[in-house]
């Protein structure tokens, strides 16, 4: 039997607004407890929310982005329910009438193929507060700053059939998010948060099976490691001749394993109405046009663009327009060096390696754009050979200085003196007798390859700094005279 | 037309409200009687009716983006039956 999973995702992202989408306390992260909880936020008796109209240019912006239709009139509703962390007792969130409506957006896999995933519809809310559960003498401590934070739900179809097709559509919406600046999308910090719905059939059947609602996960590699191990616990289950049953099941990170919640299966019943303290929110065509002019270029055009300005390929082109500041910083180098495809190779290479190794984001790069610009440059003139620039690289990424600098002080300019070279050279043959003899010995066709010994001694010679392509050729021309 | 017993309960239980056995049958009998003037209004035809938000159509006015609540932890906390470290302390919770 061949099983199918299918996947729907709920992505939870913060708004990066100053201030709550109801009330005008501020939403910076990492305050003291409870400092940024107002009146409204705690639900105080007689308090009205009064809606933040920078969450709803935001929400636009998104709908926008995902080629959705915008909710021109849209609606507030309460979801009741009871939580320590909610001091209202409901979530203003909204059902009937979202903010935005149906859409689609193209999602990258990495054996270079696309795919399509349709939006069902993003709506705004409200966030709730935290609780936190460590020794309180038996009981929990709850933080209401979060609450209030604006949120958008974005909601897509069940159109996804892999956790790495799952992975893919969140890397594209965390990407359109931060491209428009819209969050900052940090996982870590709860900015961007994940709920998968996850069913299994057979191939080729219609109708989908009974879904588990999997909450919470804050990493790409959580979501991708919980959809497969979900997957497979309800292909087990099925095959062992049980039943999937509808359920919210928390994933544990530490045993690799989802588990029912079962506190919630009493009751989900949330008992929706139009919240009475809000207006229906009215957009017109034209606020929504000019936020539509405002919108920046987003990944899918910039991508286009890289490989057409560039001449990029497919992949890299895409690899360095998933994050705006990668972009941003390519172009920079490409700009200033006047050579994109080094450009390209270096920052998804050498940069990437030492972004990673020091868990530095680009915008933290301890090597400058410019910096980076003016090493290529330098290989371009053949000044240094690109095994040279590695180990300026990292003298430049220690913040010493630009690449002429760390060249001139460290003596690494390439030798391409023609008279040098052939010294090293006529040295390495006579040092060689045997290879020289094989050489000679040699099928022509065989001997391009057997070059490789003595340009590797001659490189050692010059520390590297002889001109490869020198080499070569007037390592080639003494050879064959001793033919 | 009263409300059975079993969903008084369960409403209850949703709305964290504690109902007496002894005062189910009145519950019931008083929930049944709002929703009769529900179906009486359910009765009428709405075909082609937008849902009124506001007798005079108003829509909802914004506020711009700007932080204007000051830092009033110590007197919303006084308010609180048990604190500590600037938290509100609550029976536990685990979900």
């Amino acid at each position: 039997m061949e099983w199918e999973v299918v996947i729907g995702l709920e992505v939870h992202v913060q708004l990066s607004t100053q201030s709550k989408i109801f009330s005008g306390a501020s939403t910076a992260f990492g305050a003291e407890p409870n400092t940024q909880a107002c009146a409204v936020d705690l639900a105080m008796p007689g308090t009205l929310p009064v809606p933040n109209e920078e969450a709803f240019r935001y929400a636009v912006m998104f709908g926008l982005a995902m080629n959705a239709e915008i909710g021109k009139r849209s609606v507030f509703e309460r979801k009741n329910y009871f939580y320590p962390d909610l001091p209202k007792g409901y979530q203003t969130t909204q059902l009937e009438k979202p903010i935005v409506g149906a859409g689609k957006v193209e999602i990258h896999l990495e054996d270079g193929s696309s795919k399509t995933v349709r939006l069902h519809h993003a709506h705004l809310e409200e966030d709730a507060g935290k609780s936190l559960h460590e020794d309180f003498h038996g009981m929990s401590g709850i933080d209401l700053n979060r609450a209030g934070t604006p949120l958008i739900e974005i909601v897509s179809e069940p159109d996804m059939r892999s956790a790495a097709e799952a992975v893919a559509y969140l890397k594209k919406i965390h990407s359109i998010v931060t491209y428009l600046g819209i969050s900052d999308g940090d996982m870590s910090q709860g900015s961007l948060r994940c709920d998968a719905n996850v069913s299994v059939r057979l191939k080729g059947e219609e109708e989908l099976g009974t879904r588990a609602e999997i909450k919470n996960l804050n990493s790409f590699r959580f979501i991708e490691k919980a959809i497969k191990v979900e997957a497979q616990r309800q292909i087990d289950l099925i095959e062992d001749g049980g039943k999937v049953v509808q359920e919210t099941r928390l994933y544990d990170s530490d045993k690799n394993e989802t588990r029912s919640m079962r506190s919630k299966e009493v009751a989900n019943d949330y008992r929706y109405f139009p919240c009475p303290d809000l207006l229906p929110v009215v957009l017109t065509d034209e606020y929504v046009d000019i936020i539509r002019g405002e919108l920046p270029e987003l990944p899918d055009a910039k991508c286009a663009r890289f490989e057409k300005d560039y001449g990029l390929s497919a992949y890299d082109a895409d690899q360095l327009t998933q994050e705006r500041a990668t972009a941003d910083y390519f172009e920079q180098v490409a700009a200033k060096s006047g050579e994109p495809k080094l450009a390209a190779n270096w920052v998804m290479g050498e940069l990437a390696a030492l972004l990673n190794r020091e868990e530095k984001s680009i915008a933290d790069s301890p090597v400058s754009a410019e910096h980076l610009a003016g090493l290529i440059a330098r290989i371009k003139d053949n000044t240094i050979s690109s095994k040279i620039a590695k180990q300026v690289f990292e003298v430049m990424a220690n913040g010493d200085g630009d690449a002429d600098a760390v060249i001139e002080a460290k003596g690494l300019k390439q030798v391409s003196d023609t008279g040098a070279i052939e010294k090293m050279v006529d040295d390495v043959i006579a040092a060689s007798g045997a290879q020289v003899e094989n050489y000679r010995n040699a099928a022509p066709d065989k001997r391009p390859k057997m070059m490789g010994y003595f340009v590797g001694q001659i490189m050692k010679a010059s520390k590297g700094q002889a001109n490869p392509q020198m080499i070569n050729k007037i390592l080639k021309d003494k050879l064959d005279a001793l033919l | 037309m009263a409300v059975d017993a079993q969903t008084v309960e369960k409403l209850a239980e949703l709305a964290r409200i504690a109902i007496s056995e002894e005062t189910i049958d009145e519950v019931s009998n008083r929930l049944g009687d709002v929703l009769q003037l529900v179906d009486q209004l359910q009765a009428v035809n709405t075909d082609g009716v937008e849902p009124m938000a506001h007798p005079l159509d108003a829509v909802q006015v914004l506020r711009k983006d700007e932080v204007t609540e000051p830092n009033r932890r110590d007197e919303f906390l006084a308010l609180a039956p048990q604190t500590e470290a600037g938290l509100y302390l609550v029976p536990k919770v685990i979900d």
